[in-house]
């Protein structure tokens, strides 16, 4: 590709990008959000848009070195670009074969055009056993979990005699064993010849898995280098384009005992979790997904009722039965999905930010307006969310800003306690930094933390003190100095 | 980018529509503007208003009330029961009121407790509300109601406002007010912008969603008891379709059916359009047979129009 043009109303979202791929690798595309990696990528598979076709204002675009015109989605399909988006287009009330082949099912009958359903069905399973999966090309693809899904949005591509393989966010939805398997299947059919191209935001696993990294920063070609040559400070440093620390020197002032859990247990989901929280300590939880981190902080946070369990708050026994009562006990949680669980998108940032705290700011029920003004005022400016303007939207602001609207939240409801799900997944590196730096902040005055993280990274680096998940019960605990990911993995994975 | 400024704009926008039927009805027809047409206008503007009032708290929090117009009937026919059987009119509106707030409960705690859906508790009381109505008076109208009763349709405040209209104006203050400045308000906007969200923020989400029921029922309560005044009996045939009016006029003031955006000041100009082009039509008088066809044609293109704004909105981002 040669210097593609693409402008937005208002924004221009790509600016002279040259891209360049070579066959036979898999090549990384980076960038924080609004780099344009997914415009540029929709570029090659254009595709109907409210704002009209994805196509380059300027620019060309080459292949196997001929100059290609792409107009349609057929057209990026029949030069051999297939594209999975992360949000996968399949039908689930068909069955896999039939998704494999939509469209283009062979035919027999003449004009009758009736469906060869023997064919079609040792076609797909053909394809499918070029993967090694083990469902049957008969499965209705909504009883599939998401790895096998994307293994028939691979087939697919292989069925149009894909040359270029287009993956948006491909591990995002994964488990790290089924991310495993997938590297493995795209070496496999690197050998075979296909090229890939994915996008992605998780620097780990471009080292593992690809053979090159372009970066895009504001719509330009920011470099290009071998991952072999690679740090991830040196991938981070050209997103970014200055010097960033991801993690913050972390000072520490750890008191007492404010928080612990004696017991813990919810039939089949988490069983007899007992730990504590020091004031001013960041306490890290660790789990592979359905370990029961999750669980064990909605029961803290009184959203599922506890079979069995004691929490104790400045060493005194409470009862929460609704998160109004973990509010008014002095416990803040930063769920793990700011748009579906952190936050109204339609309303304010005023409105979002005081929602825990109405009663508080009222009285007899009425909203005293000066007041809520003034808290929501202070926290806009310690957090410097972008734009500062109290009655703008959330909707409208960007992700990290998004995610500093529902720490300022917490934030002004006052926790001696503050629970963070995920609290960096899917912001750039720039928010990321900022965020980390705002968590190790509370902590030196005072708080007590627990980070819920499935980054590796973003654990040990953060937390003080670590406790892995396993099965609904804790499997082990390290203090920071002496945790590595093996270590921690290898307590996640614990079997029994 | 200020959503309170595209709301201003959105109601400016139906507010213009509102006064283009009154102009061109009036240019067309000059009774129009007769003191008797203002004040039959005006009190059927009360009617309307306060159901798309009661529908539009509950349309805010994602929810649907089916059953206004059999709330109506029923309340109707208590009103008038109670009163022909020797009880203070006072004491009657009381006990019928009361038994609007046990309606709202009951949808309110089926749907939060039990989880059944709104549309499909609120048509039960749609078939029941009626039935009752017709069991309770056998089918024929409830008489003998005394002359005090009818000054809460045709009494006049200050020689000048009718009362359904002060009536209106109350409630109207009230439910602004409410929506704009309490907590409840802000609870009711949250909950029908993201239900788990506001779960999180330690919002009591079912006593919330349960209100806005209880609220909606009461102000059927309220209209069945206008409309008993106005006829002077207690009649087990009105409020038919009036569910539909609730739902239009919210609908049309711009309150979305997907939740979380509304506002009182809406649904009080989609009552005023509704009641408007009922009016117009039988100014200029077009078949009685035309106007259900009408306002059918009114009520898909209002929700056309929301469904398309929700859409954009998802892909504008």
């Amino acid at each position: 590709m040669e210097k593609i043009v693409k402008t937005f109303p208002g924004v221009k979202a790509l600016d002279d990008v040259d891209l360049e791929v070579y066959k036979g690798e898999v090549l990384a595309l980076v960038g924080e959000n609004g780099a344009g990696k997914t415009t540029l990528m929709e570029i090659l598979n254009p595709h109907p848009a409210p704002t009209g076709f994805y196509q380059q204002e300027s620019g060309k675009i080459y292949f196997e070195g001929r100059e290609i015109k792409l107009r349609g989605p057929l057209d990026a399909q029949n030069v051999g670009i297939s594209f999975i988006h992360q949000h996968f287009n399949l039908a689930p009330n068909l069955s896999v074969c039939e998704n494999i082949l939509l469209g283009r099912e062979p035919r027999k009958g003449g004009i009758l055009g009736i469906i060869d359903k023997k064919k079609m069905k040792e076609t797909a399973a053909d394809y499918l056993s070029k993967l090694g999966v083990k469902f049957s090309a008969d499965t209705p693809t909504g009883d599939l979990g998401v790895a096998q899904k994307q293994m028939v949005e691979i087939a697919k591509a292989l069925s149009v005699y894909a040359k270029l393989l287009i993956m948006d966010e491909p591990t995002a939805p994964l488990t790290d064993n089924e991310v495993d398997k997938l590297f493995a299947i795209v070496n496999k059919l690197k050998k075979e010849g296909i090229t890939f191209i994915f996008v992605t935001h998780k620097l780990n696993e471009v080292f593992k898995m690809c053979d090159r990294v372009v970066v895009l920063r504001d719509g330009k070609n920011a470099g290009s280098i071998e991952t072999k040559e690679a740090t991830e400070e040196t991938i981070t440093q050209m997103m970014v384009g200055r010097d960033l620390k991801m993690f913050p020197e972390r000072k520490t002032n750890i008191g007492g005992k404010i928080f612990e859990v004696k017991n813990l247990t919810r039939e089949g989901l988490i069983e007899n979790v007992s730990f504590e929280v020091k004031k001013g300590e960041i306490l890290g939880l660790y789990g592979l997904v359905g370990a029961g981190r999750t669980e064990t902080m909605r029961a803290i946070f009184g959203l599922d009722q506890l079979d069995k369990g004691e929490i104790y708050i400045d060493g005194e026994k409470v009862s929460i039965k609704s998160p109004a009562d973990a509010i008014n006990k002095g416990i803040g949680f930063v769920p793990e999905d700011r748009q579906s669980q952190g936050l109204v998108p339609l309303m304010s940032i005023k409105e979002n930010i005081t929602l825990p705290v109405l009663d508080r700011i009222s009285k007899s029920k009425v909203i005293k307006g000066e007041e809520e003004k003034r808290i929501v005022g202070k926290y806009i400016d310690e957090l410097k969310i972008s734009p500062g303007e109290p009655d703008s939207a959330v909707k409208g602001l960007s992700g990290g800003n998004q995610q500093k609207v529902v720490l300022a939240k917490w934030l002004a409801s006052c926790p001696k306690i503050l629970i963070l799900d995920e609290p960096t997944r899917g912001i750039d590196v720039g928010a990321k930094a900022e965020i980390h730096f705002r968590i190790s902040l509370l902590a030196l005055q005072g708080l007590g933390v627990i980070i819920v993280s499935s980054e590796l990274p973003e654990i040990i680096k953060m937390s003080d003190r670590i406790l892995v998940m396993a099965e609904g019960k804790i499997t082990g605990e390290f203090l920071s100095e002496e945790a590595t990911e093996e270590k921690i993995i290898g307590c996640a994975v614990m079997e029994n | 980018m200020n959503l309170r400024k595209i709301f201003k704009f959105r109601e400016a926008g139906i507010l213009f529509a509102l006064l283009f039927i009154w102009v061109v009805t009036a240019i067309l027809n000059p009774r129009f503007l007769s003191s008797y047409n203002l004040q039959l206008l005006s009190r059927q503007i009360a009617v309307f208003g306060l159901i798309a009032i009661g529908e539009t708290f509950v349309i805010l929090t994602e929810g649907i009330d089916l059953s206004p117009g059999s709330v109506i009937v029923l309340t109707s026919v208590l009103v008038a029961s109670f009163i022909s059987s020797g009880m203070g009119v006072p004491c009657a509106i009381f006990l019928t009121l009361l038994v609007a707030v046990v309606i709202g409960l009951w949808h309110g705690i089926l749907i939060t407790k039990l989880k059944v859906p709104p549309f499909i508790i609120t048509l039960g009381t749609f078939a029941m509300g009626r039935g009752l109505a017709t069991v309770i008076t056998k089918g024929q109208p409830v008489l003998n109601l005394p002359d005090s009763f009818s000054f809460i349709w045709h009494g006049m405040f200050f020689k000048f406002l009718p009362f359904p209209v002060l009536i209106l104006i109350i409630v109207s203050g009230f439910s602004i007010f409410l929506l704009s400045r309490t907590i409840y308000g802000r609870h009711i906007y949250a909950v029908g912008g993201n239900i788990t969200a506001a779960r999180l923020s330690g919002i009591n989400v079912d006593s919330t969603r349960i209100l806005t029921y209880v609220l909606s029922a009461v102000m059927a309560g309220i209209v069945g008891i206008l409309i008993t005044s106005r006829l002077g009996q207690g009649n087990p045939n009105v409020g038919v379709t009036y569910e539909m009016y609730a739902i239009a006029a919210a609908v049309i003031g711009g309150t979305s059916l997907f939740g979380g955006i509304g506002t009182i000041i809406g649904a009080l100009i989609g009552a005023g359009i509704l009641t408007a082009v009922w009016n117009s039509l039988v100014l200029l008088q077009v078949s009685s047979y035309w106007h259900q066809v009408i306002l059918g044609m009114i009520i898909v293109v209002a929700v056309t129009v929301d469904v398309l704004r929700e859409k954009t909105k998802g892909k504008g981002g």
